[in-house]
């Protein structure tokens, strides 16, 4: 029981992040490239202030795999690299959080161009 | 075919203007199980990391890498793209989205070339992502390093 209500907290927690996005996409005339932005560094400054974490221990994945997460991760990497190292922990900690996500994105990315070729669009 | 006389502005206008609620409602339930049913997926990643004894540090690498994976292959295989026009935001906020917009391009321009087409266009839409993601938690941390020397 506990473990299906994880995935309800999960499933509707997610969802309502993305109908946020999909919010900014119908009523505003922000590009795809701004909002994903605006997503990042809104997870970036909500979790500097203390807001996002409490969603993290509510709604596990519903709240680490939208884009707000990633911000969430860069933000929680560099205050914890500050902790460790001091000063250049701000310069540490984000990008190191965030390594396997990006590197995957990154290795993925490229050999996906390598194997797949060019659809025509939907 | 006559071309309309009217900027991509004044069409958007027009058509948010003339979209029943329906349709917008439509919209917003297909993001929000879309992106529910991913971030559950990822929930479920999650529950398998813990199994395989993954720490709290590589748990959610596991997850996210996964979820990477899967939404360049999907891309690379034509589904995402489908997803997405389905879905809207529900597939371009996950991190599977994160990961369709870089292999999306990369893909599309490989005539361009290995450097300039694949290395270059796979941060057409991450690079502004990662600069700004990157540059405000920079931001965040060293505001947090100022506070800390305030207080302590």
């Amino acid at each position: 029981m506990d473990t299906v209500w994880l995935f309800v907290k999960a499933f509707v927690v997610g969802g309502l992040i993305c109908d946020v996005g999909q919010l900014l996409i119908m009523r505003t005339k922000l590009t795809n490239a701004r909002i994903l932005v605006l997503f990042v560094t809104s997870g970036v400054f909500l979790t500097a202030l203390g807001l996002y974490k409490p969603l993290v221990d509510f709604a596990g994945a519903g709240a680490t795999v939208p884009l707000t997460g990633f911000g969430y991760s860069l933000a929680m990497g560099a205050i914890e690299a500050v902790n460790r190292y001091g000063f250049w922990g701000a310069f540490v900690g984000g990008i190191s959080r965030t390594a396997a996500g990006i590197t995957a994105a990154i290795v993925f990315g490229l050999i996906n161009a390598l194997v797949f070729k060019p659809h025509a669009k939907p | 075919m006559s071309r309309v006389p009217f900027t991509p502005e004044q069409y958007g206008e027009l058509v948010s203007k003339l979209t029943p609620p329906s349709r917008m409602l439509r919209g917003y339930w297909r993001a929000f199980w879309v992106g529910g049913l991913i971030c559950a997926f990822g929930q479920a990643l999650t529950l398998w990391a813990e199994r395989l004894n993954l720490g709290e540090i590589t748990a959610p690498m596991f997850t996210t890498s996964v979820l990477v994976f899967l939404g360049t292959t999907l891309t690379g295989l034509g589904v995402y793209d489908v997803i997405g026009k389905y879905a809207g935001a529900g597939s371009a906020i996950p991190v599977t989205g994160f990961a369709n917009s870089m292999a999306a391009p990369a893909i599309e321009f490989q005539r361009e070339g290995a450097i300039m087409g694949v290395g270059a266009r796979l941060f057409t839409l991450a690079g502004p992502v990662l600069a700004y993601g990157i540059a405000s938690s920079v931001a965040v941390g060293i505001v947090y390093w100022l506070i800390r020397g305030w207080v302590l």
